[in-house]
C-alpha cells in the first residue's frame, strides 16, 4: 500500500461507513482502505454524493465508522473513546472545509490561535505562532480583521493557518476551493503546493480538476468504493508545447 | 513555427534573428524551451525568398556573427495584417474518444467507465504538469497566459470526461 517505504501517517483497512437500515440502508463508505505516506498529498475524486466527504469525517474522527480500523501515526483510533476523539481532531488533524467555518466574533489571528489555545498552549506562545502562519498564508497585513471583512480566498487561507496550528500529522481538505472564484483558487493551489513542499501530509476530497491536480495520487471514488487510483507525479504522454499547438 | 508567426513578431521593428527568439522565447515561456533555434532562420530564409521580409546586412561587431537585420516587406506589412484578421482555431477532436465509448459498449469489448477512467488519469497528469509550470511562472506574464490556456482547455476536457462519466453509468443501471 505504502509504496514510499516509510511507515504510512495514515491507514484504513476495510473502512466502512453506513446509514440507514434494510432496506433504506446506504453504504456512503464500502470497504475502503487506503494509506497515506508522510509528505503525500492524497486527492479523493468522485461525483457528489459518492462518500468522499463522509470518508473525510471518518479519516478525521469527525465521525464513527460503522466498520473497519483506522490508524493515525501507527495508533488504531476508530474505538477511541469521545474524549480521545475530541483530542485527536485538536491535535493530531488539521481540518480545512468549503464553508471556511471561521468564527465570525473573531479576527483572524484568534482565529488561527484558537486550536493552540484549546490544546493547553501559553497564549503568547499560541499568538506568536498564529501570527507566523499568518505570514506563511500571506495574511500578515489582516491579523487584526474579521472574517467578513476579508474576501473568500483571503479566509480559506485564514482557515489553512488555523488547521497548521497545532502542527498536525495530517492535513484534511473538504472542497477547499468550493466556494471560492478562480482567482481565489490559484492562491490554495499557490498554498498547497507550498504545504507540500514543506513535507505537510494531506488528503483533499474534490471534484475541482485543478485542486485533484496538485496531488501526488489520485483516488476516484464511485457508490462509496474506491475504483481506480494513480500516480500524478513522473509527468504525462506528451509535452506541453504539444498542448499548446506548438511543434517539436 | 508558422510562418506568419514569425513574420507578426517583426511587425514591431526590424530585428536581428537572436531579437526574435528572444521576443518568443519571452511569450513562450518554458513551453517555448523545445523551440529549435535553428527553425526560425529557416523560416526567415523562407520569407525572404517568398518577399516578405528583406534583408539588410548590419556594419555589426567583429564577435557578433548575426549582423543580418529583418524587415517586414510591404507584402510582409499585408501578410501579417490578413493574418491578424483571420479567424482560426483549432477544431477539438472529441468525436474518435466518443466514437471508441460507443463502440466499446456495443461490442462489449470494454466498460466505459474503465476507457474514462484511463483518458482522466492521463488528462490530470497533463493537467498537473501544466499547472506547475504555470505557478512557476511570473503572475501576469505572457507564459502564465498561455498556460493559463492550457489549464483551462484542459479542465473543459475533464468537465466533459465527467459528463461521459455521468452519463455511461446510468446507461449502465438499464437493463
Amino acid at each position: 500500500m505504502n509504496e514510499d517505504g516509510g511507515a504510512p501517517v495514515l491507514r484504513a483497512q476495510g473502512l466502512r461507513k453506513q446509514f440507514g437500515s434494510s432496506d433504506t440502508l446506504v453504504r456512503a463508505v464500502d470497504d475502503v482502505s487506503l494509506a497515506v505516506a508522510e509528505g503525500e498529498t492524497l486527492a479523493v475524486m468522485g461525483p457528489s454524493g459518492c462518500g468522499k466527504s463522509t470518508l473525510l469525517h471518518l479519516l478525521g474522527g469527525l465521525d464513527r465508522p460503522s466498520g473497519g480500523e483506522l490508524y493515525l501515526a501507527g495508533q488504531r483510533i476508530d474505538q477511541l473513546s469521545e474524549r480521545g476523539l475530541a483530542r485527536l481532531r485538536r491535535r493530531a488533524v488539521g481540518f480545512v472545509f468549503q464553508a471556511f467555518h471561521l468564527m465570525d466574533e473573531l479576527t483572524a489571528v484568534e482565529n488561527v490561535e484558537l486550536p493552540a489555545l484549546l490544546a493547553g498552549a501559553a497564549p503568547r506562545a499560541a499568538r506568536r505562532r498564529a501570527a507566523g502562519l499568518l505570514e506563511q498564508v500571506g495574511l500578515a497585513d489582516r491579523a487584526g480583521f474579521l472574517p467578513s471583512a476579508l474576501s473568500g480566498g483571503q479566509r480559506q487561507r485564514v482557515a489553512v493557518a488555523r488547521a497548521l496550528a497545532n502542527d498536525p500529522l495530517v492535513i484534511l481538505a473538504d472542497e477547499p476551493a468550493g466556494n471560492l472564484d478562480s482567482e481565489a483558487t490559484l492562491d490554495v493551489l499557490r498554498l498547497f503546493d507550498t504545504l507540500h513542499t514543506a513535507g505537510q501530509t494531506l488528503v483533499v476530497v474534490t471534484h475541482d480538476s485543478r485542486i485533484a491536480a496538485t496531488a501526488d495520487r489520485l483516488i476516484t471514488m464511485r457508490d462509496g468504493a474506491f475504483v481506480d487510483e494513480t500516480r500524478l507525479t513522473g509527468g504525462s504522454g506528451g509535452s506541453l508545447g504539444a498542448l499548446a499547438g506548438l511543434e517539436g | 513555427m508558422q510562418q506568419e508567426v514569425v513574420l507578426a513578431m517583426l511587425a514591431k521593428e526590424p530585428s536581428h534573428g537572436y531579437e526574435l527568439r528572444a521576443r518568443l522565447g519571452e511569450a513562450l515561456g518554458p513551453l517555448g524551451d523545445a523551440m529549435n533555434a535553428g527553425q526560425i532562420y529557416v523560416t526567415l530564409t523562407r520569407l525572404e525568398k517568398a518577399g516578405l521580409v528583406s534583408v539588410e546586412h548590419a556594419a555589426g561587431l567583429p564577435d557578433r556573427p548575426d549582423r543580418k537585420v529583418y524587415a517586414l516587406t510591404p507584402a510582409g506589412q499585408q501578410r501579417v495584417a490578413d493574418w491578424l484578421a483571420e479567424v482560426s482555431w483549432p477544431r477539438p477532436d472529441l468525436a474518435e474518444f466518443h466514437l471508441k465509448l460507443v463502440a466499446a459498449a456495443a461490442a462489449r469489448l470494454a466498460d466505459p467507465l474503465s476507457i474514462v477512467d484511463a483518458q482522466r488519469r492521463e488528462l490530470l497528469r497533463r493537467l498537473r504538469d501544466a499547472q506547475r509550470a504555470a505557478l512557476a511562472e511570473p503572475a501576469r506574464s505572457d507564459a502564465a497566459l498561455l498556460l493559463e490556456g492550457i489549464v483551462l482547455r484542459l479542465q473543459a476536457d475533464l468537465r466533459w470526461l465527467e459528463a461521459c462519466e455521468r452519463n455511461w453509468t446510468t446507461r449502465k443501471g438499464r437493463p
